[in-house]
């Protein structure tokens, strides 16, 4: 046990949505953590889909960058298309 | 012997099977040796119960004496089970407890297959949908096999010995019996042979991959789960499961 790694799974609820992050696995290589990711995670109808990815290859931000990469864009509302007025004439896009 | 008595013969053993495995991997619940595989052993045993209800009510339905399938699951004796021998074994080691699954699962694919086509409506519906978990049972159980038995010495070691041990219960997965052949031609299930056949293809191609010595084949022995004639360890797995059933008849919750 203390040699199998750690996989994050991700589930696709239904065709054409995204798979999404839902937890992780324990298993000794890919193949099994699909067949856990399975029992684990769909076990109530939850989706048609699994993907499972090493955890360790996996590149995360660092939480200390998160004010350098993240808050710059809290001012930035000119970047939400609802920032924008439509002329009537364009009518619903 | 009628054919009706036949039919519930024949629904009593693919019931009693299911429901006795699925009390075998109920037992390893907290036991097994990661979360992930405590899951996984406890959804394959909750699979068999749920099938095991299917093929109870159609035979209570067929016994037609007031009995339900609760009544037949907890209140019937020892030599009334009809369950393969293989699978009221002990879950032992691991190693045991993996054997007994992959040769139930690889009998219970090529059985259900079979029954697909039944002349019997009922019959041929209850296997489809137990097909589908059960092919999904069968490829789990190869899995540990081979990763098992093609794993370290030790843990080849120990799969081999699991094998050989419960080797002598195949017998009754791969002998057609006169009781097997009179279904067949009254249209209840397709040809016993080919499952037979396919049953020892599937065995033998996993046991090759898992680098696993294949058995010479079973020999008869006076024991026999179709006739009743069972090992010592389906008495104490009945106690511990009907025991509720029996303090507190007719129970509610």
């Amino acid at each position: 046990m203390s040699e199998w790694s750690l996989y994050e799974v991700f589930v696709r609820s239904k065709h054409g949505l995204n798979h999404k992050h839902v937890g992780s696995v324990h298993a000794t290589d890919a193949r099994m953590a699909i067949e856990n990711a399975r029992e684990l995670y769909t076990r109530r109808n939850e989706g048609i889909s699994l993907w499972v990815v090493a955890a360790d290859q996996i590149t995360a931000s660092n939480p200390q960058d998160k004010e350098m990469l993240f808050e710059p864009s809290q001012d930035k509302v000119y970047r939400h298309a609802s920032f924008y007025q439509l002329p009537d004439e364009v009518g619903h896009m | 012997m009628n054919q009706t008595d036949e039919l519930i013969d024949y629904l009593l053993q693919m019931g009693d099977s299911a429901m006795i495995t699925g009390q075998r991997l109920c037992e390893l619940c907290g036991h097994a040796p990661s979360i992930e595989e405590e899951l996984a052993l406890m959804n394959v045993g909750l699979d068999l119960v749920g099938q095991a209800r299917n093929w109870l009510e159609y035979a209570a339905e067929r016994l037609n004496d007031g009995r339900d399938a609760d009544r037949l699951a907890f209140l019937r004796g020892e030599h009334l089970y009809r369950n393969l021998l293989l699978v009221e074994q002990p879950n032992g080691d691991y190693a045991q407890t993996c054997v007994r699954q992959f040769l139930y699962d690889a009998w219970h694919f090529h059985r259900l297959q079979g029954l697909q086509h039944s002349s019997d409506k009922m019959v041929a519906a209850i296997a489809n949908k137990a097909l589908k978990e059960v092919t999904y049972h069968l490829r789990r159980s190869s899995e540990w096999m081979l990763r098992l038995g093609d794993g370290t010495d030790y843990s080849h070691q120990r799969m081999q010995k699991a094998l050989d041990q419960l080797w002598r219960f195949t017998h009754e997965l791969c002998t057609v019996s006169e009781r097997e052949q009179r279904q067949y031609q009254a249209g209840l299930c397709s040809d016993p042979q080919q499952q037979l056949n396919a049953w020892r293809e599937t065995v033998e191609s996993v046991l090759v991959r898992a680098t696993l010595n294949l058995p010479p084949p079973a020999h008869y022995f006076y024991l026999s789960g179709i006739e009743g004639r069972h090992t010592e360890n389906l008495g104490p797995l009945l106690a511990n499961m009907q025991s509720l059933a029996r303090a507190y008849p007719d129970a509610r919750w």
